[in-house]
């Protein structure tokens, strides 16, 4: 009974505190956003920062979606034989690519690289007091760190998630033309037909929400961080963590009830 | 105050400051005035800096009253902090130069609040303050991770005056340098408050520093200012926590730890 009672009390305790950290995490991107409609802006930290979230995470997202895109098509090969469907390859490879894998991969991809690079470069600035610096400057460091960062990577991860679903259906395209023996005009013209403008509706929103939270784990838990070294290094810890969880988390909402009917 | 005394550029009244139930300030009465070098020493966890990030608005006081030029800080927002602010110049500890911006960007920050401007201007003009700091032109458009640690120092003061404030607010200016690079330090930073007719207040436990920089000195012990005088006296203060910290002695009222 007693150990009943303390797991219930620790179960309580972690969905308090998980709670309470949405809770202020929102209460930060509700604060950055208020602050970013006003000027002044910083359109050079925007390019800036699109440039390093979108362009320079190009090679990491274009494997992953190639690797995976081919690894797809060869399951769905090997699964459709065991029913007569071999045919279904392009099909569910499209429709897997693009309303499911390909922002999820990508997402999870930019936020190992980027939550974590913002998370490390907000924290060290807090800690060697360049956030200080910056408010004596008479510089909002709302305005001028966190606003780019969060409309930058909400902006770029949509054009990355077009690549994303271009490579992965290549990928699909390479395997099944190469190794299971698919027409590649066959191919592209099925994979054609069978994609809709939901699907990529769905995939692109996706993107917008996945590279919004995953910019704003990274500068929350930088923002916050304290206590030197390993403040750092827990910042950027739980900036990945964070990032990985509320993106699968909205996937499943927005998959359900978004786009589930 | 006298009646030819002039009114002072910074009146701190009563602050207070508690974290997590620990009293770091504890009611600080003090006044600078214009054109004054005011130190304030302390042992380590007196709450120097929690003073200086109050009066700079970077913390808020749970109490008290700070002054510039008669004007309430406190609770001030918006244009009338900026406009606050903009009379400022800090020195952080380490420098706190921007990582990812050159030299020549970190000088000229005051003057753009972040923002581009004319480059070509900005770094002659950068160029221009760090020669005053003695750098030559070569650093400006170096990253401050190329810097050594006195380089940093000297970048940031430049950094610090470049905007002519006139309050110019130093955290531990000499901390983490050898002596000789300390004592170009001190000399800057008394030249320069010297050619601003800056106001300035710094915080540090150097008493090398104190002695260079300082025209009058105040003693934070126990959350409070228990001592206030000129530099010259700093010797003869009768104060038992001044005496402790002068003599550099482990025996005394200051506890290693601050206050409780």
């Amino acid at each position: 009974m007693m150990a009943l009672s303390r797991l219930l009390v620790a179960i309580g305790a972690f969905t308090l505190a998980a709670f309470g950290a949405l809770g202020r995490m929102a209460l930060f991107a509700a604060e950055a956003l208020v602050r970013a409609v006003r000027p002044p802006w910083y359109p050079a930290r925007l390019l800036e920062q699109m440039a390093h979230v979108g362009w320079f995470s190009l090679p990491v997202v274009g494997l992953t979606a190639l690797f995976t895109g081919a690894a797809l098509a060869q399951q769905v090969f090997v699964g459709g034989t065991r029913f007569n469907a071999e045919s279904t390859v392009p099909a569910i490879t499209v429709i897997a690519i693009v309303r499911e894998l390909g922002p999820v991969l990508a997402g999870l991809m930019v936020a190992g690289r980027v939550s974590s690079a913002m998370a490390a470069e907000i924290a060290t600035m807090r800690v060697t007091e360049q956030i200080d610096a910056l408010v004596t400057l008479r510089t909002d460091p709302f305005r001028y760190l966190i606003a780019p960062r969060l409309l930058a990577a909400t902006l770029m991860l949509p054009l990355l998630v077009i690549v994303a679903n271009i490579i992965g259906v290549l990928g699909g395209w390479l395997i099944a033309t190469t190794r299971l023996g698919f027409n590649g005009t066959t191919y592209l013209v099925t994979t054609a037909r069978y994609l809709e403008w939901e699907d990529t509706r769905s995939s692109l929103v996706k993107a917008a929400v996945f590279g919004f939270i995953l910019a704003l784990a990274g500068c929350y838990n930088g923002y916050r961080s304290s206590g030197g070294a390993a403040g750092v290094g827990r910042a950027t810890t739980d900036a990945v963590v964070a990032a990985f969880i509320l993106i699968l988390l909205a996937n499943l909402v927005i998959t359900v009830l978004v786009f589930g009917a | 105050m006298t009646r030819d005394q002039p009114a002072p550029r910074l009146a701190l009244r009563a602050v207070r400051k508690a974290f997590e139930g620990r009293q770091v300030l504890d009611g600080v009465d003090l006044d600078i005035l214009p054109g004054q070098s005011m130190v304030i020493i302390g042992g380590s966890g007196t709450g120097k800096s929690v003073l200086l990030k109050c009066i700079l608005g970077l913390l808020r006081p749970d109490s008290g009253s700070i002054r510039l030029d008669g004007q309430e800080l406190l609770g001030l927002a918006g244009a009338g902090l900026d406009a606050a602010r903009a009379r400022f110049g800090m020195l952080f500890q380490g420098g706190a130069l921007f990582d990812s911006l050159p030299v020549w960007r970190n000088v000229t920050f005051a003057l753009t609040a972040g923002r581009g401007g004319r480059a070509r201007a900005l770094r002659e003009r950068a160029i221009a303050e760090l020669a005053k700091v003695g750098l030559g032109p070569e650093v400006a458009d170096l990253k401050p991770a190329a810097l050594s640690g006195g380089m940093q120092k000297r970048v940031a003061l430049a950094r610090a005056i470049c905007a002519r404030p006139d309050i110019l607010f130093f955290d531990e200016p000499t901390t983490g340098l050898d002596p000789i690079m300390a004592g170009v330090i001190n000399r800057l930073i008394r030249e320069q408050v010297a050619a601003l007719g800056a106001t300035a207040l710094s915080i540090t436990h150097d008493m090398g520093s104190v002695r260079h920089i300082a025209d009058r000195v105040a003693m934070l012990a126990e959350g409070r200012i228990v001592w206030e005088g000129p530099v010259a006296a700093l010797d003869r203060s009768g104060n038992a926590f001044v005496a402790q910290f002068v003599e550099g002695r482990a025996d005394g009222p200051a506890r290693p730890f601050g206050p409780a």
